[in-house]
């Protein structure tokens, strides 16, 4: 369990690590905070030639209120930095709830909030959210900068819309409506692990109570973060009760495909998902309510 | 005054400099020069090997040497049986063990077929990727059922089918104690594979001295000793050239008893050829495929009783899967037939097994050893007999115990150390009730539970019971001495993998000798030290080499005695040894250092007396006649969500007897670190494999150990009936944590679900697994 013998560099610059991506191409691979690329090289399934390390890049860094109650993350920003971050709390309660399902806190101290979405594990908690609040993902290389919505960025398992010379730079998380409710639940065979299932619910209500917005995401389903258009469609313009809940959490079924694996049948999964489904969506439509 | 230091809780010596990251493993031996091997493993399970291109291995930079079968010469042997089988009424046994490398055909993934050797580790690993080897690819035999077939592939074609071994073992005549039951209960029980996980995987070094002609070899192995007699032996050396050394050890649990592991002999060999030092340390990936398993059985078991509940006799057939060889012989199996018996009297008992060749790893014990496999069988089949008679559960049990007046007890089978099995002593009942005080059994019953039941929560109780063989011979030794400095040291054969022998030893020597704790110096599992011994297993450590250590103890005491009675020109009988001094009884002025008494047993000038001995030092062997029964109960209470089917522990209880307890602090550890590997095994660990053969989560992100959020708290109680077949009384307690945690699950779970009927039959369990047997899905 070493890793093939690769070239090591550590830029301090922006500007710098992109040349290096320019130059280096699909050989080269981004070294963040190392959690998912160190122990892949360890089992020698990742072999890059070349390691771009851009924890020396320090600008990449920081969690930085917008004018529009949103907020940005630069890529490099530790997962634990976000997890206990007050603005973070306040203005995206859902990644709040969400970062201490993420591993465990050791691995949370090295681990990159950009890491986590550049990596695009479909069990990975962070996509799932992504996706459900509707980030911007800011890309750049040496040809410029772009931004990919969530929804676009991730293409399936392992599977991003970076080419091979860009750098994920930072995220753009917009502000929440008003009468939102957010709401992260998953199920993990242990406190840490991925998730056998797990779901992000955003719904926002409308003056009269009825649902204005409804956004029911999973992680763990597919093999990308799996959005249910049908559990959003079931709800929309109706008041959230229980039993409509309870309907929205069916309709969600026809949106998924569950595959089964060592830890957990597609059946189990299939209806983990429903329990997702309804757990997320009440405790969404309660905040919302608040 | 000393306090007797035996049966307290005492903090254990060894822990500051385990907790500091001072104390020595296998990987903190660092030699100038040494080399560093990585092996090309198998990545079949099954399959002959047509060619092994080694080119480019050779030419890359750094490596020293590479190595296949064909290379080793007359070197190259299958290891010996490290355990013979047993005198039993019906054995048949092929006796299958390893090469050190796979020559014509390879038996499971992971089965090492190439050594490099390089200057480094990382160097190694890419040499050894470079390796091509062309297999021809066979079926795999991977389920039990299914490598008895007619058409099943072979794992070794000469033995002619996959039968490792058959064995019938009877008490009495069951099928006439069948044919009187009034109630007759089969069932057919899963327990399936899992592995050990020790926090330090394995690890051999190996230095040769060719100017002092001395092998060292530092590995972290169980049993240092007969890893010396066979090296010696394999490379034609006096067992006083070569030196084994166990340093600490990260846990070994029993899969670190082999004898040999194609390592422990490879590297050495190497180092000896090389005339360089060499590391090879087991990797984590290494460890999952390369270090023995335990578990997988199928059984199929009957239990015949009368309508009051009394057990009139068990049937059990079952299948054993051995794994691709069979080099530990049948001490599992053998263990699972014993066990199933537990603190009952079962007056008929007809059990029989086959061990199968299967391509996956080599299967040797793992703390329990079997046990847990017939303690699940006996303790479902009551379980279902209680239900099927509406009986109590508990009631059956005690209904069936055997009584303190009846030990010893003999259940005429013949036992792992090749005795009859007999238990030594036992007083279940108070053990039972102890259990039920302690989890609150009846309040819980009559009160808790009807209530958080009508709240809607699925909540449930279990209690289960069972007796562990422990304490086994053959023997163990000790050599304790009082230095000129009045410190002493105590020095025994077997190892340490963090028992506390370093503290519990100390303990029996301290109350022998008076002399305070921290001038106890403990050498353990050096063959440089001391040269006689077996290894630390079978939960014998205290038992075996501590009656040994208390021996010798007393054995230097005597002496003491004598010489302090001349020193201080008293009576032997009025000597007392205190603090470190023996001093006259009553008259504390008169007294003399043991220091001073070492001093002059070791004169420099002058002469002695002839016979004298020098030193204050004795050496005593342990050999008892068979081993020691321990036994306990386990209670937990338990909770599931109704949903996603996880589970929360709310409360766990251990009760536990293993005689009189030498220090409750380690006796409460091992419970704790053996029920935690029992949760694992019962909820959380397995190995699974597809049907060629690959084991699908080798690594610990899919191999879920349970972590200190799934182990929940414990109490724990203990009864002490002593033993008497060793000076101390004391019984093993090593492995006592882990047996019963299975069929403990499943009752309680059953309890939980109890509206669902759901009958639990397999261990170990998962949400999935569970959702899916109570909910139908595709069970
Ligand atoms: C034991 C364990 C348990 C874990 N459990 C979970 C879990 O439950 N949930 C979860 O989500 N994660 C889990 N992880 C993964 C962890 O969250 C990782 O930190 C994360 O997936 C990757 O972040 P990183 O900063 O470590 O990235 P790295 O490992 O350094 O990189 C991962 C990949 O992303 C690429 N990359 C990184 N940054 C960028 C960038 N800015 N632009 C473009 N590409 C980039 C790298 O080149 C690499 O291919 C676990 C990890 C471990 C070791």
């Amino acid at each position: 369990m070493k890793p093939a013998a690769f070239d090591y560099h550590a830029p301090t610059t922006l500007d710098e690590a992109l040349a290096l991506l320019a130059a280096y191409g699909d050989e080269a691979k981004i070294l963040a905070g190392g959690q998912s690329l160190i122990p892949a090289m360890n089992f020698r399934l990742a072999q890059p030639a070349i390691l771009v390390d851009i924890n020396p890049v320090t600008t990449l860094v920081g969690i930085h209120a917008e004018g529009d109650g949103g907020l940005r993350i630069g890529t490099m920003t530790r997962q634990r930095t976000v997890e206990h971050s007050d603005l973070v709390a306040a203005r995206a309660p859902l990644l709040a709830e969400t970062m201490p399902h993420i591993a465990h806190p050791q691995i949370r101290n090295r681990g990159t909030f950009g890491g986590s979405l550049a990596h695009a594990d479909p069990a990975s908690e962070l996509p799932a959210v992504a996706v459900a609040l509707g980030m911007t993902l800011r890309a750049q290389s040496t040809r410029g900068e772009r931004d990919i919505d969530a929804t676009d960025f991730f293409q399936g398992l392992f599977a991003t819309a970076l080419e091979p010379d860009e750098m994920l730079i930072e995220v753009l998380i917009p502000a929440l409506p008003a009468r939102t409710g957010t709401a992260f639940a998953e199920v993990a065979r242990r406190h840490g692990d991925y998730a056998m299932a797990g779901a992000a619910a955003v719904v926002t209500l409308a003056e009269d109570g009825t649902i204005a917005a409804c956004k029911l995401v999973y992680l763990s389903i597919g093999d990308a973060p799996v959005e249910s258009h049908s559990a959003a469609s079931a709800l929309l313009g109706v008041i959230p009760t229980d039993e409509a809940i309870r309907a929205a959490a069916e309709a969600m079924e026809q949106d998924i495909d569950p595959l089964g694996d060592i830890h957990a049948t597609a059946a189990y999964r299939r209806h983990l998902a429903k329990v997702l489904a309804r757990r997320t969506l009440a405790s969404a439509v309660a905040r919302a309510r608040n | 005054m000393t306090t007797k230091s035996f049966g307290q809780r005492i903090k254990r010596n060894e822990d500051p400099q385990l907790l500091t990251g001072r104390a020595q493993f296998v990987d903190d031996v660092h030699i100038p020069g040494m080399l560093h091997v990585a092996f090309k493993r198998s990545d079949y399970a099954h399959a002959r090997i047509t060619g092994i291109d080694l080119e480019a291995a050779k030419s890359m930079p750094g490596v020293v040497a590479v190595y296949t079968a064909e290379d080793l010469g007359d070197f190259w042997q299958p290891s010996p049986l490290l355990v013979p089988p047993p005198p039993a009424e019906h054995v048949v046994f092929n006796k299958r063990t390893s090469g050190q490398l796979a020559r014509s055909k390879v038996r499971f993934v992971g089965e090492a077929i190439v050594m490099v050797v390089a200057e480094s580790r990382y160097l190694a690993e890419d040499a050894a990727e470079t390796i091509i080897v062309d297999y021809e690819p066979l079926d795999a035999v991977v389920g039990l059922e299914a490598a008895l077939t007619e058409d099943s592939a072979l794992v070794h074609e000469d033995v002619g089918s996959n039968i490792g071994a058959h064995v019938i073992q009877r008490k009495g005549d069951y099928d006439t104690a069948r044919a009187q039951a009034d109630l007759v209960i089969s069932r057919r029980l899963l327990y399936d594979r899992g592995t050990a996980a020790p926090m330090e995987t394995r690890g051999v070094v190996a230095h040769y001295d060719h100017l002092a002609r001395h092998l060292t070899v530092w590995d972290s192995t169980q049993a240092p000793i007969p890893i010396r007699n066979g090296l010696a032996a394999m490379f034609g050396l006096s067992e006083r050239q070569v030196r084994v050394i166990a340093p600490f050890v990260g846990g070994g649990f029993g899969p670190k008893v082999m004898m040999f592991y194609p390592e422990e002999t490879l590297v050495p060999w190497a180092a000896i050829k090389l005339e360089r030092p060499v590391k090879w340390i087991e990797d984590r990936l290494e460890n999952f495929y390369a270090m023995t398993h335990e578990r997988g059985q199928l059984h199929d078991s009957e239990i015949a009783l009368t309508k009051e509940g009394k057990i009139l006799g068990v049937k059990d057939v079952f299948l054993h899967d051995t794994g691709a060889y069979i080099p530990y012989g049948l001490t599992v199996p053998i263990n699972t037939q014993c066990t199933l018996l537990g603190p009952y009297v079962v007056p008929h008992y007809y059990t029989e097994f086959k061990a199968l060749f299967t391509n996956k790893t080599v299967v040797t014990p793992y703390r329990g050893a079997g046990r847990q496999h017939g303690v699940f069988v006996m303790e479902r089949l009551l379980d279902i007999a209680a239900k099927e008679l509406g009986m109590d559960p508990l009631e059956l049990r005690r209904i069936n115990f055997i009584q303190p007046e009846q030990f010893p007890w003999c259940n005429e089978i013949i036992y792992q150390d090749f005795t009859k099995l007999t238990y030594d002593s036992g007083n279940y009942e108070p053990v039972l009730d102890k259990a039920m005080r302690m989890i609150g059994w009846d309040e819980w019953r009559q009160n808790e539970q009807p209530r958080l039941r009508a709240e809607g929560r699925k909540v449930g109780i279990g209690l289960v019971m069972y007796v562990e063989g422990t304490g086994i011979g053959p023997y163990e030794g000790a050599r304790v001495q009082v230095e000129t400095t009045g410190k002493v040291t105590i020095v025994t054969g077997i190892g340490t993998q963090g028992q506390g022998h370093y503290t519990s030893f100390a303990q029996i020597a301290a109350d022998a000798l008076g002399v305070p704790m921290k001038d106890i110096y403990i050498s353990t599992g050096d063959t440089g030290q001391f040269s006689w011994g077996v290894g630390t297993f079978a939960s014998r450590g205290a038992v075996v080499a501590g009656s040994a250590v208390y021996s010798a103890a007393q054995m230097v005491r005597e002496k003491a005695l004598k010489q302090a009675a001349e020193h201080l020109e008293a009576s032997e009988a009025d000597i007392e040894l205190v603090d470190g001094f023996a001093q006259v009884r009553g008259a504390p002025g008169a007294r003399v250092p043991l220091a001073t008494l070492a001093a002059s047993a070791n004169p420099l000038r002058g002469a002695v007396r002839p016979g004298t001995e020098p030193g204050l030092e004795a050496t005593a062997y342990f050999g008892p006649q068979m081993g020691t029964t321990a036994s306990g109960a386990h209670a937990m209470i338990v909770e599931v969500d109704p949903e996603t089917y996880q589970l929360k522990i709310l409360k766990y209880v251990v009760v536990h007897d293993c005689g009189p307890l030498i220090n409750p602090l380690i006796v409460d550890g091992q419970v704790h670190g053996g029920v935690a590997q029992g949760i694992g095994n019962a909820f959380y660990e397995q190995l699974i494999y597809d049907e060629t053969g690959q084991l699908l989560n080798a690594s610990f992100m899919d191999y879920l150990l349970p972590t200190s959020t799934d182990v929940p708290r414990m109490e724990l109680g203990h009864e002490e009936t002593p033993s008497p077949l060793n000076p101390l009384g004391v019984k093993g307690a090593g492995e006592a944590g882990a047996i019963p945690v299975g069929p403990l699950f499943a009752q309680a779970l059953e309890d939980a679900l109890i509206d669902s009927g759901l009958e639990i039959l397999e261990i170990p369990l998962s949400p999935s697994r569970l959702w899916e047997l109570v909910e139908g899905g595709d069970a």
